[in-house]
């Protein structure tokens, strides 16, 4: 049906609104507020609390707003627009009684209740409800549900909107929560109380309107009103979710969603939502030096007198690892550091994936996540993008679901939560794949805008050139490289990743990269946040580990210079797109740790060697002058500079292996140190690997 | 109703026997494949005509075959009552409370079937029976009534009282068939004991002629 423009008439005020807008989008076209439960922008619409009655002129009952069409709506007598009234006597009256009808059946225990101050029902009873209430009956009560390690239920407080409902079914594509029984006896649960198996069932505590759902590791923690909000970006996957750190005092207390339409929309996943549980566990706050083979507790300048020392050693025999959470702040100081020390052998890819040092094209995520949904082709090669990138899973899931997009997978067959075809599971098979006739490949070559979606997991191996070259070659041969359009597109694991392959952290001239430094031969190496590469392969060297949290690096390192974890420090990250954004300290840095750019500006000084900045604002100049890509601020290139980029020549020349292409990620729940340390991700990756166990009522 | 949940003992698996397959297939092939889902409330019945009773094993089994999650289908066996989550007696007393049956002496046909039986939605101990209190079944006219589903199917017993309904009860614990329909000198639901339509002012379009209402200036037609 045509969506042309309609007038009609909202409290007497003219507006022209799309004909497929609802009453509600066109009230607040018109600068109307409408109370709602149960709609949301982002899910299906349910019709089913009834709060957002409107009175249309000319009908005799209200109608609910988030359920009917502009195009439904009839005119008056002699052709006169049609007209809704939001403010009239009636509309006053049909939210006072549906807010009343809400409340017989809600306890009254918002002084105990985790949602009391940024409820929806509160709020809304304040502004449209009645003072009193007339029920003198008994109310209602219901069971608590189990549903796993994140979200605590108090159903007694459900109102039936059913948002958790659509949300688990549609968005997160794992339809285990419904609404069993009926009428007043309805209760919200998931199949005989089991634990989500989603790793984005954290959102529905921030759709449920009332205190029904909230999060377990938060219960009873904070009032929303003392603490302080910080709007900042996560580092727990590749995406560059928009987020907003909650904290109190010193410690973060929670961490909840921000609107970005090109990222997250408003969703992030389990691991970013609960990250904050690890910042404040196993924390690195002194420096460490190992004495007799254990670490002892030392000063500052103890620890960097140490460091100098054995980094103004052979510089050939230097190296240094940056890990997956660093800023590119720190990465900049690191490697201006290593340059003035001559220092050749660094690397940004503790995972050894043999991607970067050519066109910026050729490891980013150029097909953009919100161009996911232009895609009409979808061809994932050797990555899970449910565990890697969940938000970006749910973004595909999205487009299968409403697009009709075609999606196709080599690597292992594993659930997505969408339907896929099963092209192939090696490198060989994608590098087969152009030579085939039919099949997905003819998908791809009639799509209009294909899309291929590398996992950085698949270029770990020997041959990972050679399946960059292959990606690319693909691309290339099904037209996903034209003037308006890259679907060529990287997914990366680490958000520190594209920052420092933009800035060039990698090996210079006669440098070893990960693998090199890792196959021994090393007098030190310093370790910048590096924690998932194999410790036991550095033995002989000088380990220097700079980081926040102590696992694997700290345990093996010599000498430790405690660091800020990301939320104790501004820094700058590009995700997986080349999407350059910033994030921003929230709390200060624990116990004695620094930030870390300044932990290498201060090194610098005890190496006479220093650093051309005396302050992080210093530091951007010159990063921004050295790496000018890394200045546009929320910019994703996506096609930008498409036409000249020669995707087919790309990676390395060379054989690809058929061994199956795994993804990076084997454990969402625990791919970095600070996830590593958060209780509530150590409960879901308990449950992941014995869901069993659980699902025995 | 009540908050409804599944049985705490449930059986280990679940099939369907061939008789059930049989009419599963009569089912299946009125939907087209791709919206098979819209069997799932005859297939939940013929679980129940072979079990007796839903159970879980036999939700998961639904499910699965017609592709759905299984809290879709959970969530219909808890929808309707007239699904049993737990095992009921040999015969299964749903006894209508709502307001036309209960004026009418619904609430002794409760009592009856409290001595008699036990409590609700329990089996007697002799196995025999289990009753239940259910809203209006659109026999109103015959009130108070019973529906019993036993091995002979599911039928409406009308115009009861609580003379009545325990000999019925007696009946059918000593395994004898019984009447279905009205208790009374009625078959159907006509009225009671009196001849109908024997004033021809009810037929003959006399009282369909414009009437004077009090405190109106026109006349209404
Ligand atoms: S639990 Fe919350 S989101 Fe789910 S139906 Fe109830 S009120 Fe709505
Ligand atoms: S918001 Fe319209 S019925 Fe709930
Ligand atoms: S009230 Fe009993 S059948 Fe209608």
């Amino acid at each position: 049906m045509s969506d042309d423009l309609r007038k009609i008439i909202v409290d007497g005020e003219e507006v022209e609104v799309p004909n497929s807008f609802t009453l509600l989008q066109a009230a607040e076209a018109a600068g109307r507020e409408i109370p709602r439960f149960c709609y949301h922008e982002r899910l299906s619409v349910a019709g089913n609390c009834r709060m957002c009655l409107v009175e249309l002129v000319g009908a005799p009952k209200p109608a609910a707003s988030c359920a009917m069409q502009v195009r439904d709506m009839r005119g008056g007598p002699n052709g006169e627009p049609p007209a809704m009234n939001t403010l009239s006597p009636m509309v006053k009256k049909a939210r006072e009684g549906v807010m009343e009808f809400l409340l017989i059946n809600h306890p009254l225990d918002c002084p105990i209740c985790d949602q009391g101050g940024e409820c929806d029902l509160q709020d809304q009873s304040v502004t449209y409800g009645r003072t009193g209430s007339r029920f003198p009956e008994n109310k209602r009560a219901v069971e608590d549900k189990e549903m796993g390690p994140i979200v605590k239920t108090e159903m007694t407080r459900c109102i039936q909107c059913t948002r958790c409902v659509r949300f688990i079914t549609e968005v997160a594509g794992v339809p285990e929560i419904g609404m069993i029984g009926r009428g007043e006896d309805a209760e919200i649960t998931t199949y005989l109380e089991q634990a989500v198996t989603s790793e984005l069932s954290g959102n529905v505590i921030d759709l449920c309107p009332v205190g029904a759902l909230t999060s377990k590791p938060y219960a009873f923690n904070a009032r929303p009103w003392e603490l302080k909000k910080t709007e900042t970006i996560d580092v727990m996957d590749a995406v560059g979710s928009n987020i907003r750190v909650d904290n109190r005092g010193p410690a973060v207390l929670r961490i909840l969603p921000r609107v970005h339409e090109g990222v997250n929309e408003e969703w992030i996943s389990d691991k970013t939502r609960y990250a904050w549980e690890g910042l404040s566990k196993q924390r690195l706050d002194k420096p460490y030096v190992r004495e007799n083979g254990k670490l002892r507790a030392a000063s500052w300048g103890e620890a960097l007198g140490v460091a100098a020392e054995k980094l103004s050693g052979d510089a050939s025999k230097i190296g240094m690892i940056a890990g997956d959470l660093c800023s590119a702040e720190e990465m900049k100081a690191a490697k201006d550091l290593a340059d003035a020390l001559g220092v050749t052998s660094i690397d940004c890819r503790q995972d050894g994936a043999k991607i970067g040092g050519g066109a910026r094209q050729e490891y980013l995520f150029n097909g953009t996540i919100a161009g996911i949904e232009e895609a009409d082709a979808i061809l994932i090669v050797g990555a899970n993008p449910r565990t890697e990138a969940a938000i970006i899973n749910a973004r595909i899931r999205k487009t299968w679901l409403h697009n009709d997009t075609q999606v196709g997978v080599i690597g292992e067959p594993v659930d997505l939560t969408y339907d896929y075809e099963h092209v192939g599971t090696s490198a060989k098979d994608l590098a087969g794949l152009k030579k085939k006739r039919s099949g997905f490949i003819k998908i791809l070559k009639d799509a209009k805008r294909p899309m291929i979606i590398l996992g950085a997991g698949a270029l770990t191996g020997e041959d990972g050139g050679a399946i960059l070259r292959a990606a690319g070659d693909l691309a290339a041969s099904v037209g996903a490289v034209s003037e308006d359009w890259n679907g060529f597109s990287v997914l990366h694991t680490a958000a520190s990743r594209v920052a420092g392959l933009d800035l060039g952290f990698l090996p210079g001239e006669g440098g070893q990269d990960t693998t090199g430094m890792l196959s021994g031969g090393m007098d030190t190496v310093v370790l910048l946040g590096a924690d998932e590469i194999d410790m036991a392969k550095l033995d002989g060297a000088f380990v220097i580990y700079v980081g926040s949290h102590g696992d694997a690096g700290a345990h093996r390192a010599d000498l430790i210079l405690p660091g800020a974890a990301w939320t104790e420090q501004d820094g700058i990250f590009a995700n997986t797109e080349g999407r350059v954004q910033l994030a921003f300290r929230s709390v200060f840095p624990k116990g004695e740790a620094k930030e870390n750019w300044a932990i290498f500006r201060a090194l610098s000084d005890r190496l006479n060697k220093t650093l051309p900045y005396n302050n992080l604002v210093e530091l951007r100049q010159k990063l921004f002058a050295d790496t000018p890509v890394l200045g546009g601020i929320d910019h994703a290139p996506g096609a930008e500079g498409a036409a000249e980029f020669d995707a087919k020549s790309i990676g390395t020349d060379g054989e690809v292996g058929d061994t199956p292409l795994g993804s990076a990620v084997s454990n969402f729940y625990f791919t970095n140190p600070i996830a590593r340390a958060s209780e509530a991700l150590a409960a879901c990756a308990a449950l992941n690997d014995a869901p069993a166990a659980v699902a025995a009522e | 109703m009540s908050v409804r949940r599944l049985a705490k003992e449930q059986p280990e698996s679940f099939a369907f026997n061939k008789k059930s397959e049989a009419e599963i297939k009569f089912w299946l092939a009125k939907y087209p494949e791709a919206k098979k889902a819209s069997a799932v409330i005859p297939m939940l019945w013929i679980a129940q005509k072979q079990e007796g009773w839903v159970s879980e094993p036999a939700i998961r089994d639904i499910a699965t075959r017609l592709e759905m999650p299984y809290i879709r289908v959970y969530e219909v066996a808890t929808f309707y009552t007239m699904f049993n989550l737990a095992p009921v007696g040999e015969n299964l007393v749903q006894v209508c409370g709502t307001t036309p049956c209960m004026l009418r002496g619904a609430e002794d046909l409760i009592s009856v079937c409290k001595k008699r039986i036990g409590k609700q939605h329990e089996i007697s101990e002799d196995g025999k029976f289990t009753w239940v209190e259910v809203e209006c079944m659109g026999a109103c006219a015959n009130a108070p009534m019973i529906q019993l589903a036993n091995k002979d199917g599911d039928h409406y017993i009308e115009d009861l009282d609580a003379e009545k309904f325990e000999a019925l009860l007696d009946d059918l614990a000593a395994g004898k068939k019984v009447k279905f329909g009205p208790h009374s000198e009625r078959n159907a639901s006509e009225p009671h004991g009196t001849e109908a339509l024997t004033d021809p002012s009810l037929y003959d379009g006399s009282k369909a002629k414009p009437i004077k209402l009090p405190n109106t200036e026109k006349e209404e037609g």
